[in-house]
């Protein structure tokens, strides 16, 4: 009797986990398998760029612009800096400061979005006016803006980065427990004493729990973009540190004579955004798969 | 008897774009513990309107006023956390539709948890599990169903779950809305059965609303008749049925089919609009022994005959 007790409660990342593992092997499932083992190839490379960087990045270590090949694997910069240890070492900064914004806007939006669904009234509909205003600026735009006001530092370009993404969970998370709040359970757990917190954590936050993967992954996606945008226009570094978005504006006025300063950095922007996104659009696909089928009947119809 | 729930001039009025729609009007209703009060009337009367007021379960668009009483305490004077402890363990619910009462990510086990922590947070799970336990075997659900989610169940099972939740803290009231409308006849024979040797083993009182009248009759101790709002008579079964007063109720008896029915009644016209305020009485349209002061001023409760019948017509 005791064998159903012993186990514990079926938990929300348990859940999401297993139902990706259970369809890992559909198309959905490997297109994410890929994104996964691009990003966590680079988060190895940004954890071993000391080990794997064959020369220091912030050193003048050969010719000025010296095309790739020989010990340069990608060419030197118009410093004479190795382009392919910099870029080694300017993982890192992309790969923290999307980290830590994608979780911090995950930690102030996705609260914010279960209360103000389940709530609902007066609450609910000055969050939506707040939430939309911010969401209506163009995302580097403000993050310009707010990375001008508090400074430079990778805590604060991760700060101004997740300004721009806590509406983008606010919105989904709020829109979808506005719709699970009538579903009919819920009213029977009210009907049977649930507080409202046990109510939400149990009976609202599973059942929407599946979009959270989803809005991660494509708003990790986007601040990379965000986040080479801001170092780009030299708003977010203190100068010296290699970053993919940094090293493309000391190069890109030189592209005729060196492209290959500009094109690799940009290269890795690429790969990385094009690996977080496929973990987003395989995610979508496998857990909401409602979705799915109203896409296939749309498609067949 | 004592009175356990008694509703004093209970009006629920939503707030609609298009003004206040009156679900329920100036209802005095008494039901004593342990006993059975059937609510009969038809789709859109405001019964489960009435249902949910009782526990506070309306939307936010809802006004309520005049006062719920329960067991001498007036509902509407206690907090909303003295509110929600009352739910669930002094009033529960049952609902229409099992199929969707339950949350489908959720093992039914679970479901047992959540509810015995949501009144008392200290009660470890293993503890709460053999509480579940005792009242599944009271409304004869297996125990291997403990470990399985709901979409695996019927919708017989999944009804008996609900009323186990409903057990756990032996509530003194449980309102039934429509429990076995979505329920095919076999199983609605077993979960009246059932609701019925509960009642008696929990002591426990059931309103019971519902549109069929088969089930009242056999399983009410006393009726409450509701038409636009209102309860438009209230009585004994057996005496009611036999010998109904209102005209509306006339209407609603001659409609039900038995075996020797060779020509379908039904009360002529449909109800009236709930919108905005009215004047005289709801039922005028439709009745068949109107008179012209039923047009503007509107019938008045009164006792009529034994058994603290009340009827809300000019007739009498």
């Amino acid at each position: 009797m005791s064998r159903w007790v012993a186990r514990g409660r079926t938990s929300v990342v348990g859940r999401l986990i297993g139902s990706f593992l259970s369809q890992s092997r559909t198309a959905a499932g490997i297109v994410v398998w890929i994104g996964i083992s691009i990003v966590l190839g680079i988060i190895i490379v940004a954890i071993f760029a000391p080990f794997l960087a064959p020369f220091d990045p912030n050193t003048k270590v050969g010719a000025v612009e010296a095309p790739p090949g020989g010990p340069f694997l990608m060419g030197t910069d118009r410093s004479g800096q190795d382009v392919f240890s910099r870029i080694l070492y300017g993982a890192r900064i992309p790969l923290s400061i999307v980290a830590v914004a994608t979780t911090l806007s995950l930690i102030i939006g996705l609260p914010l979005g279960l209360l103000s669904g389940y709530a609902g009234g007066r609450l609910d509909r000055a969050l939506v006016l707040v939430m939309d205003s911010i969401y209506a600026f163009p995302g580097l735009l403000l993050a310009i803006a707010v990375a001008a006001i508090i400074g430079r530092g990778i805590l604060n370009i991760s700060f101004a980065i997740a300004v721009v993404y806590v509406p983008t969970y606010f919105r989904v998370i709020r829109n979808h427990v506005s719709s699970v709040k009538q579903e009919p359970y819920v009213e029977a757990a009210i009907a049977l004493g649930m507080p409202s917190w046990r109510v939400i954590g149990r009976y609202v936050l599973p059942n929407v729990a599946q979009s959270i993967p989803v809005i991660f992954s494509v708003n990790a996606a986007d601040s990379v973009l965000t986040e080479a945008g801001l170092t780009f226009l030299g708003l977010g570094l203190p100068p010296g540190i290699p970053d993919w978005g940094f090293d493309i504006s000391l190069s890109w006025q030189r592209f005729e004579a060196s492209w290959w300063a500009t094109f690799y950095p940009g290269l890795f922007i690429l790969i990385l955004t094009t690996a977080l996104t496929f973990i987003g659009e395989g995610l979508n696909d496998i857990l909401n798969p409602l979705l799915r089928k109203s896409q296939k009947a749309a498609v067949e119809a | 008897m004592t009175a356990l729930l008694e509703t004093k001039n209970l009006s629920v009025a939503f707030d609609t774009p298009g003004g206040p729609v009156h679900a329920v009007q100036d209802v005095n209703l008494r039901i004593d513990s342990g006993t059975n009060t059937g609510l009969v009337g038809e789709s859109g009367c405001g019964k489960s309107t009435l249902g949910r007021a009782i526990l506070r379960l309306l939307p936010e668009n809802a006004r309520i006023s005049g006062s719920v009483l329960f067991n001498g305490t007036d509902l509407s004077t206690l907090s909303p956390k003295a509110m929600r402890d009352l739910r669930g363990r002094n009033i529960a619910m049952i609902f229409q539709d099992p199929m969707t009462r339950l949350n489908p990510l959720m093992r039914i086990r679970d479901h047992f948890i959540e509810t015995i922590q949501a009144h008392d947070p200290r009660v470890e799970p293993e503890v709460a599990v053999e509480r579940a336990l005792k009242v599944l075997a009271d409304v004869r659900v297996p125990s291997d169903r403990m470990r399985m989610y709901p979409h695996e169940l019927s919708g017989g099972m999944r009804q008996r779950i609900m009323i186990a939740l409903c057990l756990l803290f032996k509530p003194a009231l449980l309102v039934a809305d429509e429990p076995t409308t979505a329920l095919d006849v076999i199983l609605e024979a077993q979960i009246l059965e059932l609701l019925q040797s509960i009642m008696h083993e929990y002591e426990m009182a059931v309103l019971l609303i519902t549109h069929n009248l088969g089930l009242v009759a056999e399983f009410a101790d006393r009726v409450a008749v509701m038409y636009a709002g209102r309860i438009a008579e209230e009585g004994a079964t057996v005496p009611l049925f036999r010998e109904p007063r209102h005209p509306y109720t006339v209407g609603l008896l001659r409609s039900v089919i038995d075996l020797d029915t060779t020509k379908l009644y039904s009360v002529p016209g449909s109800p009236p609009s709930l919108l905005g305020e009215s004047v005289g009485c709801p039922f005028y349209p439709r009745c068949e022994k109107r008179m012209d002061v039923c047009k503007t001023v509107f019938p008045e409760v009164r006792p009529v005959g034994e058994d603290r019948r009340m009827v809300e017509c000019h007739l009498y």
